[in-house]
């Protein structure tokens, strides 16, 4: 039987993947954030998860307002890297996992989430930055399969808080149905809090961040009840992201340990991470 | 009574003064995002930058829009139904990074608004 064994919550922000690629890692501007990763990267290499979820949003690279789906989730044996409107950033084709994905769809859709399927899919900084903060690509590529799932976040309505968080039980469910024996990871990714337009463009809400941090691990439930709009005051309009990360607590078991935290605010955009292991 | 269709977000919400990016806004900025979006492909980045004039023709901009586009006054796009995330590609094809943008935003230079954030160095 297939189980989860990590679920990680992270910020996405394209300006990681630009430090990344003008090699910037080391900089004291940017060392606080990419320090951060190296012990995530270890212990994930320690795990050897076959498979990662990957719950991300789409920021107009491969999905457009002609038809917008609520919860795309990729089917296929490989994924592009899309061209975000700079140019395709240099990095591995992203591997998927075809039978995987092919039973998360089904066990989905019979569990009453109507999905669009998707079995083309590029894939864009949302997804890309958490892949490569969490693991090294290699000459032949990434170490772990995965499976994209975008989630709309752009164009209100949106999903609620708590059908993040039940699409992430329906995962746990989807996971442990499925009979080879392989071990899963779930990033949650986005936020945390920033506001990008307007007078406060740039606005960034340390104390909710953390509060935010605090409650996704001891007390994740207490996140489904909040409204959009109250989200939005708390983490700025696109800070409303954060919806993500409940897709991945809500897969892991209530008891999951945390082992690593991180938060840093260095311009824009409040960048913080959680890793959680399941008690093996 | 609160109507539950309404419970996640009052129509026409601002937050922090800015507008909330919902399907009256979508409806109304489809040709100007709809320009924006093919701003992902090579050529149509080429193609924009020849003549911008035959390209917004090409998607069937307004009037207005063509002279918000032509100003580079983001601020105007996003009121007129631009959603950011795609008007950050119109961005990139004119030079205007999104720190640019914000700082527009915000009523400051470039230089100003650097000069408010916490690490500047990770520009």
């Amino acid at each position: 039987m297939a189980r989860i064994v990590a679920g990680i919550g992270t910020s996405h922000v394209p300006s990681i993947g630009g430090a990344y690629d003008r090699g910037k890692t080391e900089t004291p501007a940017w060392k606080p954030l990419f320090d951060a990763y190296v012990p995530v990267r270890q212990w994930l290499k320690d795990l050897q998860p076959d498979v990662c979820i990957m719950v991300y949003n789409d920021h107009g690279a491969d999905f457009f307002f002609d038809r917008y789906p609520t919860f795309a989730v990729g089917c296929a044996d490989r994924y592009a890297i899309a061209d975000e409107g700079f140019g395709t950033r240099a990095l591995p084709t992203i591997r998927g996992d075809l039978e995987f994905s092919q039973h998360l769809c089904q066990s989905l859709v019979y569990d009453e989430f109507d999905l669009t399927i998707c079995q083309q899919m590029a894939v864009e900084h949302g997804f890309l930055v958490p892949m490569h903060l969490c693991f090294d690509p290699s000459e032949t590529g990434w170490p772990v399969a995965s499976v994209p799932i975008a989630v709309n976040v752009l164009q209100h309505p949106l999903p609620t808080a708590r059908r993040c968080w039940r699409l992430g039980q329906a995962i746990r469910r989807a996971v442990e149905s499925y009979p080879a024996d392989i071990k899963v990871a779930i990033i949650g990714t986005g936020g945390m809090s920033h506001q990008l337009t307007g007078l406060h463009f740039g606005q960034m809400q340390a104390d909710n961040d953390q509060d935010f941090l605090d409650r996704i691990e001891r007390d994740p439930e207490s996140l489904t009840n909040i409204t959009h709009q109250e989200l939005m005051h708390r983490f700025g309009v696109e800070g409303i992201e954060l919806i993500m990360w409940l897709v991945m607590r809500g897969a892991m078991s209530p008891t999951a340990r945390k082992i690593h935290r991180n938060y840093y605010a260095p311009m824009t955009t409040g960048m913080g991470m959680i890793t959680l292991e399941e008690d093996q | 009574m609160t109507n539950p269709i309404h419970a996640q977000l009052q129509p026409g919400s601002r937050i922090g003064g800015s507008l909330v990016f919902d399907l009256r806004m979508s409806w109304r900025g489809l040709r100007i995002n709809t320009l924006c979006n093919a701003l992902s492909k090579p050529h149509e980045r080429e193609s924009f930058k020849s003549d911008e004039e035959d390209f917004m023709a090409r998607f069937a901009l307004t009037e207005a829009e063509r002279a918000m586009v032509r100003q580079r006054d983001f601020s105007g796009l996003l009121e007129a139904g631009g959603n950011i995330y795609y008007l950050i590609k119109l961005g990139a094809v004119t030079g205007n990074g999104l720190y640019r943008i914000g700082a527009r935003m915000r009523g400051e230079t470039y230089e100003e608004f650097l000069a408010t954030r916490n690490v500047p160095e990770s520009v």
